[in-house]
């Protein structure tokens, strides 16, 4: 943080209004009904200040605050995974021409840049796990284009909620790599600023549009301080041992328990910032001149999901969640060299049941 | 492409007609659907009437009367086929709420000469009485999972209808889920999708019109249901609705009753 600037509150809207200017869809959490959600923001008066949110299992409410900060919210209901890794869309489409057909592939090019203002620690560590996913063997091409010209304002958490455990499964509170500029919010009396740091070229030739000046000792160790202090409010945390005993318990009662109370709804797999499945459907016009092909999310708490010749694979609920949370917890490091879970705590608040990932890999742990 | 149009046939059981209204309702795909089908009944459109045998049978209403019972296995029978259409044909419909209660009672209540009317005790679905081909969902069904059905029946392959639940259209809409945020009770999660998300994206809780999805855990739901501060009479009520008959519904219901 030794290269850190300063710029005032008053700027954001300015950031806002620069980067809209420079031709991107800029989107922040913004308040829609009783929630909030990454959404499009248009202005200053698009963020959701004056709001917090108060997370327990299966509840999500917000509260008004006097308190100025702009960026006050943790996680809710989305992340930046319905922008990067589109929940619908149309990979390609086949139009009959006499004896044959044509092929038209879509493609993300056509849609603006995305610029993310107030990413959460844990959902940039999110898209870094995604980034993983997509860009891996097989890149795919529309998540790629997205990302590549996205640009990520990324901002430390002031507060953590109950549902939060990201210091205990490294995703934050502290801004890792994969920002464009990572701000940390500093209310002090009057005094209202933004402490910045650039992960990027991009992010610094933005900053240098802001009217910075560089940041003092005291400002640098106040943002410090602030993140540092936030570790200690997690109202959740992922205990030591947890993924491994999960790995090591596949016949466990647990898993039986759990299904008692699961619903197969695929909640905990849709608002997760890393889950990467999709299924393919098949749209034909009635007149047999036309198909068009589209991914949409799927999750592996679907019958479909795990459908092969004769049948699905695992019928059980307990199959089910025994597999997405030992997926996400172990063996996504077998497979990509790293957790899938980044301790957002969005599978727990928005299970419709309050089922706790946390709570669950305590328990086998516990019981070895 | 076949040189002969397949014939399709819409029949009306006991029902509201609300589900060949919305086959009817299809506007953007009717023209579509009358030039590949020959339409040979379906009187909410056209007085025309052709014979049989069809090629494709659509049945909307459930069995309520023994006349139906006839006309039901009547049509199998001149039906290579057959879809049932909506939570009637599929489950019985709201009028299966009858099956909780002794009809013979309600007709005393409501008719001058209850001698005259024939009914059944029951309201059942389609497949209780013949072999169905297809069953979709909904009260009423959406007019795009019916053009779907068609039109991978025209094509040969099997319809993009998963079983999944609700949450998965709400969660691909990004409708915030009225259930965690409002504290609503809703039947999301226990209800097959495919309505096109309308009352959660309405900020209300799902009423489970397109009846249990693929694998239903009704008891937890319920159990939710009542930490949100229903009564068994509400959890009841919210079970026995549009698909009261259907078995984790029904099961779920009596254990409130």
């Amino acid at each position: 943080m030794d290269a850190a600037a300063v710029f005032e509150r008053t700027e954001l809207g300015r950031l806002v209004a620069i980067l809209a200017a420079d031709g991107y869809r800029v989107i922040g959490p913004t308040r829609r009904g009783t929630a909030i959600v990454y959404g499009d923001i248009a202005g200053d008066a698009d963020f959701a200040i004056g709001l917090i949110d108060e997370q327990e299992g299966g509840t999500y409410r917000l509260r008004e605050v006097d308190d100025p900060r702009v960026f006050n919210a943790t996680a809710g209901q989305t992340s930046c995974r319905q922008y990067l890794f589109a929940p619908r869309q149309r990979l390609w489409s086949a139009e009959r021409t006499g004896t044959g057909f044509r092929l038209a592939e879509d493609s993300a090019g056509a849609e603006p840049p995305l610029a993310f203002i107030g990413v959460r620690a844990c959902d940039l560590a999110a898209v870094g796990v995604q980034d993983r996913v997509f860009g891996g063997h097989y890149p795919d091409p529309r998540y790629m284009m997205r990302r590549r010209r996205a640009l990520i304002v990324a901002v430390a958490c002031a507060r953590a909620g109950n549902t939060c455990f990201c210091a205990s499964m490294g995703g934050g509170p502290e801004v890792g790599p994969g920002h464009d500029l990572a701000l940390t919010e500093l209310v002090d009396g009057g005094r209202h600023v933004f402490v910045a740091e650039t992960g990027s070229e991009r992010g610094a030739l933005l900053l240098a549009r802001l009217d910075p000046r560089p940041a003092t000792g005291a400002e640098i160790a106040a943002a410090r301080a602030q993140t540092e202090a936030v570790k200690g409010r997690m109202g959740r945390e992922m205990v030591a041992g947890g993924p491994e005993a999960i790995r090591a318990n596949p016949e466990h009662p647990r898993w039986h328990e759990v299904a008692g109370r699961c619903l197969t709804c695929t909640n905990c797999t849709l608002v997760c910032p890393t889950c990467f499945c999709s299924t393919a459907e098949d749209v034909a016009d009635l007149g047999n001149a036309r198909t068009e092909r589209w991914q949409r999310w799927d999750s592996c708490f679907t019958l479909d999901f795990s459908y092969i010749h004769g049948g699905s694979v695992r019928k059980t609920a307990a199959s089910r969640y025994r597999q997405w949370i030992t997926h996400k917890l172990s063996t996504w490091w077998d497979q990509f060299g790293m957790s899938g879970c980044v301790g957002c705590g969005r599978c727990i608040a928005w299970c419709p049941v309050g089922i706790d990932i946390t709570e669950e890999a305590r328990a086998i742990r516990d019981s070895q | 492409m076949p040189a002969r149009k397949p014939k399709l046939a819409v029949w009306k059981f006991t029902s509201c007609d609300g589900c060949q209204l919305s086959l009817l309702d299809c506007e953007d795909d009717l023209l579509a659907i009358a030039d590949r089908f020959e339409i040979a009944v379906f009187l909410e459109a056209t007085r025309h009437r052709a014979r049989g045998p069809y090629d494709v049978s659509v049945l909307e209403g459930s069995v309520s009367t023994p006349h139906e019972v006839e006309r039901v296995r009547d049509i199998r029978r001149q039906s290579k086929f057959l879809i049932a259409l909506g939570a009637c044909a599929t489950a019985g419909g709201i009028q299966a709420l009858r099956n909780f209660r002794d009809v013979r009672g309600f007709l005393d209540l409501v008719y001058a000469r209850p001698d005259h009317i024939d009914t059944l005790p029951t309201s059942t679905p389609m497949a209780d009485h013949v072999p169905v081909d297809f069953e979709l969902r909904g009260c009423p069904p959406s007019g795009k999972q019916i053009v779907e059905v068609l039109g991978a029946y025209l094509a040969g392959r099997k319809p993009v209808v998963p079983g999944h639940s609700q949450c998965v259209e709400c969660k691909v809409a990004g409708t915030v889920c009225v259930m965690v945020n409002g504290g609503i009770p809703c039947m999301g999660p226990v209800t097959q999708a495919g309505c096109g998300n309308l009352c959660p994206s309405r900020g209300r809780g799902c009423y489970g019109c397109f009846g249990p999805m693929e694998t239903p855990n009704a008891p937890s739901l319920a159990a939710w249901f009542g930490r949100l501060g229903q009564d068994s009479r509400d959890i009841l009520r919210l079970f026995r609705n549009y698909n009261p008959e259907t078995a984790a519904f029904r099961a779920e219901s009596e254990r409130h009753g």
